[in-house]
């Protein structure tokens, strides 16, 4: 299992562009980071989901 | 007076003094409030995405305006780190506000954890600009370590409750050679005037604006009081007489010899 966002996913073994399609991500508005590293755009399609990873998909909101 | 009057920041010029924040307000009135505010420069905060489609800030925002990201979340410079490289990743820019807090009913800056990631931050090639408790030291530790801006509050965040750290700010003003940008607890068009009459560079401010009756014209105000408050600044404030009075008048005889 994959921890994203704090919910267990079951994406071991998918790349982060697979994970983020099917849980709904929109990529161009996103940024990744897997285990406390960010994660280019450029190698979504490369870095495999491991057991166990923790990913956090992140984006702008309003703030101050 | 000088109509060049523009404001410097990692390298961008602004002619705006207004830093508005987008927090706790409906996003259609993001783009009245900018505009209304004449801001070149709005803050965002980053944070987990939610799966259902919604409104993305980004699409309400004018393309000419500047994102200030903050780290808000952040409690330790780590964290700060991690938000703000999350940040910069979005595609935004290099810009960030360093906030970090350890507690949540004050919300106050944790000065030494500030300085701790506002130096791995600009070693990273981000413009910082750190969120500060008023310390003239601290502000110090902020300037070695490389920040662009710093940004002392006024009084703690939300709150409206005006410049109660003046006194703190004006030494910061007079003895950091940083754009001093007052961030936090401004809470009226006249406080934003006066932070500015005493040499700030400019003002941030976002629950003023956000909780205001008229959300864009309160934003109007803002800027207009954040300009008149630069303007006096540079035109130089008047003298204050210790005591007495000083006749505005020629004083020389009139109906009486």
């Amino acid at each position: 299992m994959v921890r994203v966002n704090g919910q267990e996913i079951d994406a071991a073994g998918k790349n982060i562009e697979e994970m983020l399609l099917e849980q709904g991500f929109e990529k161009g508005r996103v940024a990744v980071e897997r285990n406390e590293e960010i994660v280019s755009k450029a190698t979504y399609k490369e870095v495999i989901l491991s057991d166990g990873d923790v990913v956090e998909v992140v984006s702008f909101v309003g703030g101050g | 007076m000088n109509t060049q009057d523009t404001f410097v920041l990692g390298g961008k010029e602004f002619h705006s003094r207004f830093i508005l924040g987008s927090g706790k307000y409906s996003m259609d009135l993001i783009k009245a409030a900018v505009e209304y505010a004449k801001a070149e420069i709005i803050t965002l905060a980053v944070r987990r995405t939610n799966t259902k489609k919604e409104e993305n800030i980004l699409d309400y925002i004018p393309k000419n305006v500047t994102l200030l990201p903050n780290t808000s979340g952040a409690r330790d410079a780590k964290e700060a780190v991690r938000i703000a490289r999350m940040s910069r990743e979005l595609g935004c820019g290099d810009f960030v506000k360093v906030e970090i807090m350890r507690d949540s009913k004050y919300l106050l800056p944790d000065n030494s954890e500030t300085i701790k990631a506002t130096e791995m931050l600009a070693k990273e090639g981000f413009v910082v600009l750190p969120y500060m408790y008023p310390d003239l030291y601290a502000a110090r530790d902020l300037v070695n370590a490389g920040a662009a801006a710093v940004m002392p509050l006024a009084s703690p965040i939300g709150s409206n409750k005006g410049l109660a750290t003046k006194e703190f700010i004006q030494i910061l003003v007079d003895e950091i050679d940083l754009p001093i940008i007052v961030d936090a607890g401004i809470g009226r068009p006249s406080q934003a005037c006066e932070a500015m009459e005493m040499g700030a560079a400019a003002i941030m401010a976002n629950t003023a604006i956000a909780t205001a009756g008229d959300i864009p014209t309160m934003a109007k105000a803002f800027g207009n009081a954040i300009e008149a408050g630069r303007q006096a600044y540079l035109a130089g404030l008047g003298r204050v007489l210790e005591r007495g009075a000083s006749a505005s008048d020629p004083l020389t005889g009139f109906l009486r010899d």
